[in-house]
């Protein structure tokens, strides 16, 4: 199957007596748009981190683009073409706008083509007026912006996306989910996202996990006029 | 972009030599050739901690290194040029090894700053502890707490018995650290010195960028080392004697100071730093009525409560150009203590 760029089995990541993810098989196709959903303490971060190499899994192996990343350091991964965003905002704050981006366009180009790469991103971000600003002196969602920026300009074809909305007003929003749309036209794309109305918006395959496993996946409509899905947000037992 | 760079240098540039021509007139050279090795060493830690935001307790460790080498290669060699290169790679290479057992090992920052304590507290008993004959290296005795004295200190290159001394070696050194300040501004300008940049400001993003975060960090601690042996080669040749005292946690922790006071994260700040206690420890030695490591204590706490950024930086806030804007930007980004221009 040489369209899966991203495939996972028995993955399992304990911590303690805890098992945050819990022997889970996942695939990715290439270009495809999933969503990642499920209640607070799924496990849907620990999942990325371990796809990601920031942790190493207990168990299970992790394969992109037909290799076996498993245990991998992050920087690794990253330089094979994954853009990532944390679901804790991670960027340069005492940098400018310009740098924060620029910087990840270099790793995989000349400088000439990252300046060149640089504009373009802040462009299509529509942080143009702020491009020499320090990040740390801008509002949450321009930050969150700059991040989906960092992403943007190392090409990826791959892209990891952790509450990419969250704090985000619905102008926003719409902005970055056009934005999360034409990346996806050459990139694979996964979020991780809470909000329903955004994810009927990009409309795609759901993943559903609970307690560390996934308890389903299918289109979004199925999945969510699942009883057992709702069941699993309001808290009652699956 | 490369004109460009070298047309910002030559402000600075022309600034420094004319403070390095003015400066005898106040004070004698012998003087200030201390204070430029001191500097200099102030500029190696003020590197790697406002750059790369690695704090090393040991830096003191590469520049008794750096005075060691020399003076060892010195007493085997006889000529002067291939012990000053020995003086800068050896500290280099060590923070090289240190450096990547540290970074390499994902140390948490607290152990680094102990492993590089404990680094300097081996080397300085161990040069303590070198008194006996057998404590050789060549030609040369490591003499133990007494040190080394007696080598063949800077001469011309391919003249041994031309030395270069006195005023001459006060030119050169000043020299010295004017191009190595330069050449670490175009440096934090490069991919590289970009990158250790970020790696201070967010070492995850970097590392989620695609960077190997751990070489580079190696690499810019070895730089730092290096420098930091480049100012013991040149310490040696000021105090044509060696000794352990070098290696010693005060020299450590002074360097430390030097860096707060004159203000990191810009390169003029830990230069300034060492130059401004350099002089002020020697106002205060030619006086005996108060303790020096008092005064020293005490000018540090008042930095750290009523001038946590430094002199440089504050001063450079007040500086006509840019008045309004740098002052709106202070009040927004407070808190903040580092600026990453040089
Ligand atoms: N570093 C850690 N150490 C211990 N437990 C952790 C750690 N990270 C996550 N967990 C636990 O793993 C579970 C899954 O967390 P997480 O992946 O953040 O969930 P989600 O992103 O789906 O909200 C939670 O119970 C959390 O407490
Ligand atoms: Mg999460």
């Amino acid at each position: 199957m040489a369209d899966i760029i991203l495939e996972t089995t028995g993955l399992s990541m304990r911590f303690g007596g805890v098992t945050a993810v819990d022997n889970v098989d996942f695939q990715l196709r290439e270009k495809e748009l999933r969503c990642l959903i499920g209640p607070n303490g799924a496990g849907k971060s620990t999942f990325f981190k371990c796809l990601t190499g920031i942790l190493k899994p207990s168990a299970g192996e992790v394969f992109l683009d037909d290799q076996e990343t498993t245990g991998w350091d992050p920087h690794r991964v990253a330089g094979l073409g994954i853009g990532i965003k944390t679901q804790v905002p991670s960027v340069m704050d005492g940098l400018s706008v310009h740098e924060n981006i620029w910087l990840s366009a270099r790793r995989r180009s000349s400088v000439a083509e990252a300046n060149r790469k640089t504009g373009e991103v802040i462009d299509r971000i529509n942080l143009g007026g702020l491009a020499y600003k320090e990040l740390g002196q801008l509002a949450h969602g321009e930050r969150q912006r700059v991040e989906l920026g960092i992403v943007m300009a190392g090409n990826p074809w791959l892209i990891l996306l952790d509450e990419p909305a969250a704090g985000m007003t619905g102008e926003e929003v719409e902005h970055m989910s056009d934005i999360i749309r034409e990346l996806n036209r050459n990139a694979a794309v996964i979020i991780v996202e809470h909000d329903m109305q955004f994810i009927r918006s990009i409309a795609s395959k759901v993943t559903v996990f609970y307690r560390g496993a996934v308890l389903m996946e299918d289109d979004v409509s199925v999945v969510l006029s699942d009883p057992t899905v709702r069941d699993v947000y309001l808290g009652k037992k699956a | 972009m490369q004109s460009q760079m070298i047309k910002s240098m030559v402000g600075p540039a022309f600034a420094a030599i004319l403070i390095m021509c003015l400066l005898p007139v106040v004070l004698e050279t012998y003087t200030l050739t201390l204070l430029v090795v001191y500097g200099m060493l102030g500029l190696s830690l003020g590197l790697i901690w406002g750059y790369g935001g690695i704090l090393c307790f040991g830096q003191a460790a590469f520049f008794g290194l750096g005075a060691y080498s020399y003076a060892i290669a010195a007493i085997n060699i006889g000529e002067s040029t291939v012990p000053v290169f020995i003086g800068i790679l050896v500290p280099a290479v060590v923070a090289f090894l240190l450096g990547a057992m540290m970074f390499y090992g994902r140390l948490a920052d607290v152990y680094m700053g102990v492993i590089t304590l404990v680094f300097t507290l081996i080397l300085f008993r161990f040069m303590n502890s070198t008194a006996g004959p057998d404590f050789v290296i060549g030609k040369a005795r490591l003499g133990g707490f007494n040190g080394i004295p007696g080598y063949q200190t800077l001469n011309v290159p391919g003249f041994p018995d031309e030395y270069i001394y006195g005023d001459a070696l006060y030119y050169l050194a000043f020299s010295l650290l004017i191009v190595i300040y330069l050449l670490l501004r175009w440096f934090l300008k490069t991919s590289f010195g970009r990158t250790a940049i970020a790696i201070r400001e967010n070492e995850e993003r970097v590392e989620l960028m695609g960077y190997d975060v751990r070489i580079r960090k190696t690499l810019l601690f070895s730089l730092g080392g290096g420098i930091a042996g480049l100012a013991g080669v040149l310490y040696a040749n000021w105090a044509e004697i060696v000794t352990p005292g070098l290696f010693s946690l005060g020299q450590s922790a002074e360097i430390i100071i030097w860096c707060i006071v004159g203000g990191l994260g810009m390169l003029v700040g830990p230069i300034f730093g060492g130059m401004l206690i350099g002089l002020m420890k020697f106002l205060l030695g030619q006086q005996s009525m108060i303790d020096n490591t008092l005064i020293l204590g005490l000018v540090l706490v008042l930095f750290v409560l009523f001038l946590p950024k430094g002199v440089v930086p504050t001063v450079s806030k007040w500086l006509p150009t840019g008045r309004t804007k740098s002052r709106k930007r202070r009040r927004k980004s407070q808190g903040r203590s580092r600026k990453s221009e040089a």
